[in-house]
């Protein structure tokens, strides 16, 4: 373990969101510059909601979808695609060797007996024995495997054959930090040599609007570029997404003649208390450990913003004081895809790889006027995640030469 | 133990540097710590009990092995907390390691689903004051008077807890492989030790979800045993008249350090995490691939990992969970890897007494066999009555004294997460 660190490629994404599924979708989505979300569905609140899917694309058994919640198909899906687009798929010799981390939080809970149960419950004699009785009776056997947060890794070792090891993290959005995090320390330190890293999120669930209006983080009324929220208009929009990253050793991916999408330099990641100006200490500190590695004019930000306040005002700070003005643009893709909690930072490092494939950057998409315009060619990309509670987390992506 | 030079350098056969154990910390439903659950494991004391923290009317499984003995439950994020700081206390205090609040090391902690629970609905939906139905539009008028229970409700919440509290390094991890949790914690620090990432870790495995619905969960999965008559009876792993798991509590906290570190300060050391395996099943989400491959390489890799030889292993800590299924898969797993020799190579399982700790159990019972190894005695299986199909040596009833340099303990879980460490006792220098 003395040797020095190995290089790892990125070599697969997928990724699936309200701009459609795939990179070009994405892509053209945020050229254009006009992000939309819904905010009548579960108004007063906004969500950015999935087009529909045709999942039998990537997980061909009707029998496994129906042991899956949505959450669960958007992530099997999501790593199909991934798969496919690192040209392993359904070639066991890879997979099986393939070590998998998934972040995740739980899954959907059946509103209609949540219902059923609160309505029945003034009028029981015996509020306990009635809960019980209702939970015998309506909850489904089955339901319970589609809410352990573990058993989207599960079913993506059922459906695809991801056998080398199955690990899942949780923990908001910290958890999507460190899955990528370790999945590229294990094989810089050679640990691993290939690894399935990403997740998936139903934002379309009123039990999470629940959980995050309980904080007052859930965004109302109307959509507004993140940077833009503040005030009574804070919060993010719940997003539905998925995106899963295909990380692999350097050697491991020339041995078996695979193209680069792009270098996986770095990650890192900490919490700091959310006590006054420690989120941005924090942020600076990690971004001391990457600054001298970008090359002025080449190097941009996709920023992991959620409009939750104050850690987004938090990382404005930051990106005032150590990159814009040094002439980084940054942008927030939070903006057109919501927000998604644990899967938010596998798939903004996805993006970057879509941004250095494009070799140039999205337009602004911001009043403020935080998001300015860049012309030249993108070569780095540093990715941000301020949890909108906990965590901070930097990534360098870099185009391979 | 030795590198190629042949020179002692606190690096394994393989050049990476040696995981030892510092400190131990385990609560269960025994008890606070490891005197008193030491002795009542070996003992054979069975720590499960009728339920009276719920009303258990019209549920199939009355029984668990739930921690009363610290106060009320308000929820299983709550108590999970609970359990892994005491835990956690107690493994730091032992290691002496860094000062206090503050710990030279990540923490990496297994925990069970941490979510919104029927107290809390009720009070919400209560508070909302909707007439006849109640839907989850009344509960999100009113959810945002209630600003502790996202703080409460968030996943990291018990990590961040308990890295608040001990002042460990880093974005604390927050990790589930179901029933292989607690082993997969200790398996994250063995690799960031090994990568020279640290020089230790704080790795838990908690679980407190002795509450309704998550009882039901399992119920419905027809995965528990349904003995309520005789509750220190029901958990029987191996035995043939087994019938299910029984559901548990409880956290085990390991500080584990590289061998340099631990010996330049002079620490103690309780024994060593000499190999890791693990391996994916992918044939089902609640039941193992019926050829028993997924069981056999993960026992097969541990003991690869550690530089051993399955003829070096001479006790096996089992999932030995008492469901027909993983007892019967466990026997296939060991009868393979071991070949012959299982006829003679004794396995307990630490279930029998304390039930299945779920998250915590592959913490809890790795401290249990790190203690096993220390006393050089293996606790009992008990409530064991042989099942002809599963020969095996379950140590029956009564603890067993027997010379023990090295053990494996195995973890499986739903989804097919498989993992199995491999312990043994201070390498000689």
């Amino acid at each position: 373990m003395s040797d020095a660190p190995r290089e790892a490629w990125i070599t697969g994404i997928g990724i699936v969101s309200c701009l459609g599924e795939g990179t070009d979708a994405h892509w053209q989505k945020l050229m254009a510059a006009e992000p939309a979300a819904d905010s009548t569905t579960f108004a007063p609140f906004v969500v950015h909601p999935l087009p529909p899917i045709n999942f039998d694309a990537q997980i061909a058994k009707k029998g496994d979808q129906r042991q899956m919640e949505n959450w669960q198909r958007i992530g099997t899906y999501a790593a199909g695609l991934a798969l496919d687009s690192a040209g392993v798929k359904g070639k066991p010799e890879i997979l099986s060797h393939m070590d998998m981390i998934v972040a995740a939080g739980g899954g959907e809970r059946d509103l209609k007996v949540d219902s059923a149960v609160l309505s029945g419950m003034p009028g029981a004699a015996n509020p306990a024995a009635f809960l019980n009785e209702r939970l015998m009776g309506d909850l489904r056997p089955t339901l319970f495997l589609a809410q352990l947060s573990n058993l989207l890794a599960g079913n993506i070792s059922i459906v695809h054959g991801v056998t080398g090891s199955s690990r899942t993290f949780m923990g908001e959005e910290a958890a999507g930090v460190d899955a990528v995090r370790i999945a590229l320390s294990r094989i810089a330190a050679g640990q691993s040599d290939i690894a399935l890293v990403g997740g998936a999120h139903n934002g379309e669930r009123a039990d999470l609007l629940m959980l995050y209006e309980f904080g007052h983080y859930a965004l109302k009324d109307k959509l507004t570029p993140v940077w833009q929220r503040d005030g009574d208009h804070a919060g993010f929009a719940l997003g539905s997404l998925g995106a899963f990253l295909v990380i692999e050793a350097r050697e491991h991916a020339e041995a078996r003649g695979a193209k680069p999408l792009a270098r996986l330099t770095t990650v890192l990641s900490d919490r700091s208390n959310r006590q006054p100006g420690t989120a941005v200490q924090s942020l600076t500190r990690l971004w001391d450990k990457i600054k001298t590695r970008l090359k002025a004019g080449h190097a941009a930000v996709l920023s992991g913003a959620t409009g939750a306040l104050p850690a987004t005002s938090d990382e404005r700070t930051f990106l005032q004081s150590q990159v814009t003005k040094d002439g980084l643009a940054v942008r927030a893709t939070g903006t057109y895809l919501g927000h998604g909690l644990e899967p938010q930072f596998p798939m903004n490092v996805a993006l970057a790889v879509v941004v250095l494939n494009h070799g140039s950057l999205f337009p602004p998409c911001d009043a403020t006027g935080l998001e300015q315009p860049m012309t030249g060619a993108v070569d780095q990309v540093v990715v941000t995640s301020v949890g909108h509670w906990r965590g901070e987390g930097l990534a360098l992506v870099e185009r391979v030469s | 133990m030795t590198s190629g030079t042949g020179s002692f350098d606190g690096k394994d056969k393989f050049g990476r540097p040696i995981v030892v154990v510092t400190g131990l910390g385990v609560v269960t439903s025994l008890g606070a710590g490891k005197i008193d659950n030491w002795a009542k494991l070996s003992a054979g004391n069975s720590g499960i009990r009728s339920i009276t923290r719920f009303a258990t009317d019209g549920l199939r499984t009355r029984i668990a092995g739930t921690i009363d003995f610290l106060g009320p439950a308000t929820s299983t994020a709550a108590l999970a907390e609970t359990f892994a700081d005491l835990a956690a206390k107690e493994a730091i205090e032992e290691s002496g390691l860094g000062t206090p609040g503050h710990f030279p090391g990540p923490l990496f902690v297994a925990v069970p689903p941490i979510e919104v629970e029927w107290s809390q609905r009720i009070e919400v939906s209560n508070h909302a004051g909707a007439n006849d139905q109640v839907t989850y539009a009344d509960l999100l008028r009113v959810s945002g008077q209630f600003p502790a229970y996202h703080d409460r409700f968030m996943f990291g919440s018990v990590a961040d807890h308990i890295a608040d509290r001990f002042g460990t390094q880093g974005s604390p991890i927050s990790l589930s492989t179901a029933c292989a949790s607690g082993a997969s914690a200790i398996q994250l620090g063995v690799e960031a030790i090994r990568r020279g990432d640290t020089d230790a870790a704080l790795c838990i495995g908690t679980d407190g979800s002795i509450n309704p619905e998550a009882m039901i969960r399992f119920s419905l999965l027809s995965a528990l045993s349904t003995s309520n008559d005789d509750p220190q009876a029901a958990s029987k792993p191996f035995a043939k008249n087994r019938d299910g798991f029984v559901m548990a509590e409880g956290a085990g906290a390991l500080v584990l350090e590289s061998y340099t570190s631990a010996k330049a300060r002079g620490a103690k050391i309780l024994g060593v995490l000499e190999g890791c395996g693990e391996m994916a099943d992918s044939f089902h989400r609640t039941r193992s691939s019926p050829d028993g491959k997924p069981i056999i390489g993960c026992i097969a890799s541990g003991i690869k990992d550690a530089g051993l030889s399955p003829d070096d292993i001479d006790y096996v800590n089992a999932h030995g969970t008492g469901t027909p299924e993983n007892d019967k898969m466990e026997y296939l797993g060991v009868s393979t890897v071991f070949g012959e020799r299982m006829k003679t190579v004794p396995i307990s399982s630490n279930k029998s007494m304390i039930g299945h700790t779920l998250s915590a159990a592959g913490a809890i019972e790795a401290v249990f066999s790190l203690l096993t190894l220390q006393h050089q005695r293996i606790p009992p299986t008990i409530n064991y009555l042989e099942d002809p199909l599963i020969p095996l040596d379950v140590v029956p009833g009564v603890a067993r004294d027997v010379r023990m340099r090295h053990a494996i303990s195995n973890s499986f879980g739903f989804g097919g997460q498989n993992v199995s460490l491999v312990l043994g006792l201070e390498p000689a220098a």
